[in-house]
């Protein structure tokens, strides 16, 4: 009985390494892809950081440094949530059903997609993470491991999010359109870009209930110690988040139609 | 291995499938013939765990198709009409995924596929990304991923559309050593009348989602009156009985200075038809075309009307009257 046990163990390891894999290799071929998707962050972190930043705003420290942790999540969160969108492409030529067909359950493919999107991001934001070095922020083994986690974290949500939004939406132009719908309020309301303690009641609420909000607070108080919620607090309440759209993807890509 | 009963697939009101029942025996080819739209796909999906039907059921390898859908899959390889494999990567990390989502246990993993790249005559190619394949290439590839797990029933869903002739002949090649070497039953979905003559044991009709007809190709053909010969004559038309002397003719018509014999194997018996002619001014061949079979199949063909009667001439006699 056990063996048989791990012997399903070890094969639905073996089928969520097939989706992490084709997921990674399509992502070392499409090495434009992660070069075009690094740009807008930068760009972020430049022009709005160094032109900001020029203005003298009390927050605490240099504006660049203290829009990076948002640059960050940026990355990420555009990144995942349009990863989503590769779904559309696997149901538009047959790889879905391909994979359909295989003895696989729909949340094994679920979660090894969203492996693959997370391991996007996670470049991505290595990327972002060495670039910061010249511009002064300082990492050190704690720090990192806390950038990486909050960022694998909200990674596998957002990813999560956008194969929910894949999953019921047909044609690409309507997921483009749709996701962006979600995508730039999830980015301008998580106080990547301004300080949220000192906001009016109707903001405050929004960055409350997004997600990011809390992801972009951690990084803050990890690497400038400038959070307005504590690190624990910050961790938790992004775990419950990634939960919560984890179940609602898996359960959406159970009834998705698979052809 | 497969056993249909009453399957029926609604969309809204339309039927895609309409009480389909029939059964496809172990390691044999098997044809599904129809029109584009006849619902060939449907029934690959549904047999494949893919789509439910709206009622009915199947049994696929012993499987329920409806309460067994692991087990099923498990049982079956599945080729789809579109390409289906990542383009951007090799054949051989396609495969090495698709072994890896059906469980292929690392120690015979990377024998079966060198097995199966080189069933399918890729294993020199294996390391390009296969968008530098040709659609043959790419075709056969999934046909070697589709065999992987040493499938009990591969499903290939038009597997020639879209190839130049010479790589249909080639895959009709594939195809036929895959079922000698690997021992699979094989249910082919096509509308090309010869790729389904060349390969299959046993040929389903399928039109408006029912199946109109099945038996052997050699039957089938049989059944439609075989060849078509058409020959005008300049002078005296020769009497019916000139050519129904023959064994191999089946029914001669006339049409003004036009015969229309329908016969036999043309090839070794045009000589022996035509040598005591006179007078003949044109001769012209034809294939019966699934066009032809499903008109006569479902009885829609126009009594009277010759076997060419296409639409061109339907059109100038709707001019007339």
């Amino acid at each position: 009985m056990l063996s048989t046990k791990n012997l399903n163990l070890n094969i639905i390891l073996g089928q969520l390494y097939a989706l992490w894999l084709r997921e990674f290799k399509v992502f070392l071929r499409e090495r434009s892809r992660l070069v075009a998707s690094t740009f807008n962050p930068l760009l972020w972190l430049f022009v709005i950081g160094s032109g900001l930043g020029s203005t003298n705003l009390q927050i605490g420290t240099d504006y660049q440094k203290f829009i990076f942790p948002g640059i960050i999540c940026m990355s990420v969160i555009f990144t995942s949530v349009f990863f989503g969108s590769y779904i559309i492409w696997d149901r538009k030529f047959d790889f879905l059903k391909s994979v359909m067909v295989a003895p696989s359950s729909r949340t094994t493919v679920f979660v090894g997609k969203t492996l693959g999107g997370m391991t996007t991001s996670l470049f991505q934001v290595a990327l972002i993470l060495v670039i910061g070095v010249p511009l002064g922020i300082n990492y050190d083994a704690l720090s990192l491991l806390q950038i990486i986690s909050i960022t694998l974290i909200l990674s596998f949500g957002l990813t999560s999010l956008g194969l929910t939004f894949g999953s019921y939406i047909e044609s690409l132009e309507g997921f483009q359109l749709i996701v962006s719908f979600v995508v730039f309020p999830l980015f301008f309301l998580s106080g990547a870009l301004f300080p949220i303690n000192n906001l009016p009641a109707w903001l405050n609420f929004i960055t409350l209930i997004d997600p990011a909000t809390y992801s972009v607070d951690a990084i803050r108080n990890s690497i400038l110690h400038l959070g307005t919620y504590s690190f624990e607090l910050d961790l938790q309440l992004l775990l419950l988040f990634t939960l919560l759209i984890t179940l609602i993807g898996i359960f959406s890509f159970k009834r998705m139609k698979a052809v | 291995m497969i056993i249909v009963k009453n399957l029926v697939k609604k969309y809204g009101d339309f039927f895609a499938l309409n009480g389909l029942s029939f059964e496809v025996n172990e390691n044999e080819i098997f044809g599904l013939l129809g029109p584009n739209g006849a619902g060939k796909t449907t029934l690959i999906h549904i047999l494949a765990t893919l789509l439910k039907p709206t009622t009915g059921g199947a049994v696929v390898n012993g499987y329920d198709v409806l309460h067994d859908a692991t087990k099923v899959r498990e049982s079956i390889g599945v080729v789809f009409q579109a390409p289906s494999s990542d383009d951007i990567l090799t054949g051989y990390e396609n495969l090495k995924i698709h072994a890896l989502l059906y469980g292929i246990p690392r120690g015979t993993r990377e024998k079966r596929i060198s097995e199966v790249l080189k069933l399918v005559g890729l294993e020199g190619r294996k390391n390009d990304q296969v968008k530098k394949y040709s659609g043959g290439m790419r075709r056969r590839l999934e046909i070697a991923r589709g065999l992987l797990h040493h499938p009990k029933v591969l499903f290939l869903d038009e597997p020639t559309l879209g190839l130049d002739p010479q790589s249909r002949e080639s895959m009709w090649t594939y195809i036929k050593e895959i079922v000698t070497e690997e021992k699979v039953t094989i249910i082919l979905t096509t509308h090309y009348m010869e790729e389904a003559d060349m390969l299959c044991d046993r040929i389903g009709f399928i039109s408006n989602g029912k199946i109109i007809a099945l038996n052997s190709p050699s039957n089938l053909k049989h059944e439609m009156g075989g060849d078509i010969i058409k020959m005008n004559f300049t002078g005296e038309i020769p009497s019916a009985e000139t050519f129904t002397r023959f064994d191999f003719v089946h029914k001669v018509e006339f049409e003004g200075n036009t015969v229309i014999v329908y016969m036999d194997e043309v090839n070794s018996n045009m000589h022996g038809l035509i040598k005591d002619l006179k007078g003949v001014q044109t001769i012209e061949y034809k294939k019966p075309t699934l066009n032809d079979v499903f008109l006569r199949l479902s009885g829609d063909s126009l009594s009277g009307d010759s076997p060419e009667g296409g639409f061109m001439q339907r059109y100038a006699q709707y001019k007339k009257s």
